[in-house]
């Protein structure tokens, strides 16, 4: 994965808009947050292969930058984005890493269903 | 230390990297007595939070690399029935409860352990090493007493010694401490940072008895004392 850049993760998300691609977001701050400080309230969420065609896609903000996808009904959206990739399956991922190279959030749009 | 003979060690822990702060002194020592071991491991740690900055690997490659550790670390227990059960990192707990505790069934029925070795219900932290843990001991529980194999669980919860008491099996693996050093390393992507520590807490004037290298501490599981 590179550092985002702007404007060519702004193509890549307008490549994908309009069709019926599948998802995969989670939120996560580690399942040991609470165990290492009982003070942490732990929440994360996690969706993976939901279909969603959205008409709009979008980023937003300096790096951590916000990814935002307006749907007919609905929306999606992630922030805390600083990599992006389209890997060799033509799949886009886009994360965030924290400082320490935990990742913290993760949005993915591919065209056929991620492997399990 | 030569530790008692078994017949067959059943480990089963749901991520690659279990084993490594915690039992792999212990497989390696049983592997050196020509003990036969089985490890199963019940996901190939999809969800992994340590991915780099810059990241060394995605969300979908991760898996791959997780794979090939433990393939790795097997390889420097000693490890030659390694196996991977197909499950999803961070899903164990929502699968359904029967078909865990006869996947645990059909890895006793396959392997005759005399003793197995798993992570303790409600003390093992990650909702994963729980859910592990209990379709286990479900498993078990459901054998008529006298065939059932002894089981050593693995507490690290913060309260668990509060509530547990001390282990009482301690395992001086000091011998087996390169083969240790072997798994820990294979998992170097998951583990870098916990190997910083030791080093940290040796520096810090961790005592023997502490280290990771000389001793594994397990809970001989009393169903006297069920978790439910």
């Amino acid at each position: 994965m590179e550092l985002v850049q702007v404007e060519r993760l702004q193509e890549l998300l307008n490549n994908f808009a309009n069709e019926d691609v599948y998802i995969h977001l989670e939120t996560t701050n580690g399942a040991y947050a609470a165990h290492f400080n009982e003070s942490v309230f732990n929440a994360g969420a996690f969706i993976r292969n939901v279909i969603i065609r959205y008409e709009l896609g979008k980023i937003a903000g300096e790096s951590p930058h916000r990814i935002g996808l307006k749907l007919p009904h609905g929306w999606v959206y992630a922030q805390g984005i600083t990599h992006f990739e389209l890997d060799e399956h033509g799949r886009l991922l886009m994360a965030g890493h924290d400082q320490t190279g935990k990742l913290a959030v993760a949005l993915q749009i591919s065209k056929t269903p991620f492997t399990y | 230390m030569t530790l008692p003979m078994e017949r067959h060690v059943l480990v089963v822990f749901p991520h690659p990297d279990d084993e490594a702060f915690g039992v792999s002194g212990t497989i390696a020592t049983y592997i050196k007595q020509g003990i036969p071991v089985t490890y199963a491991c019940l996901t190939l740690g999809e969800m992994g939070r340590n991915l780099g900055n810059p990241p060394f690997a995605t969300r979908e490659t991760l898996p791959q690399v997780r794979k090939d550790e433990l393939l790795a670390s097997a390889k420097a227990m000693g490890v030659t029935d390694l196996r991977m059960m197909g499950l999803r990192d961070k899903t164990v707990e929502f699968e359904d409860d029967e078909k865990m505790v006869e996947m645990m069934q059909n890895l006793i029925s396959d392997t005759n352990p005399s003793l197995v070795i798993t992570f303790y219900p409600n003390y093992a932290v990650h909702p994963d090493h729980d859910a592990t843990g209990r379709a286990m001991i479900r498993a078990v529980r459901r054998m008529p007493e006298e065939q059932r194999p002894t089981i050593y669980a693995l507490a690290f919860s913060n309260d668990s010694k509060e509530v547990l008491g001390e282990p009482d099996i301690v395992h001086n693996i000091k011998e087996a401490a390169e083969q240790k050093m072997g798994s820990m390393r294979a998992h170097i992507s998951q583990t870098a940072w916990m190997l910083e520590e030791m080093d940290k807490r040796l520096a810090d004037g961790e005592t023997e008895a502490e280290n990771w290298l000389n001793f594994e501490r397990f809970y001989t599981y009393d169903f006297s004392k069920d978790f439910e």
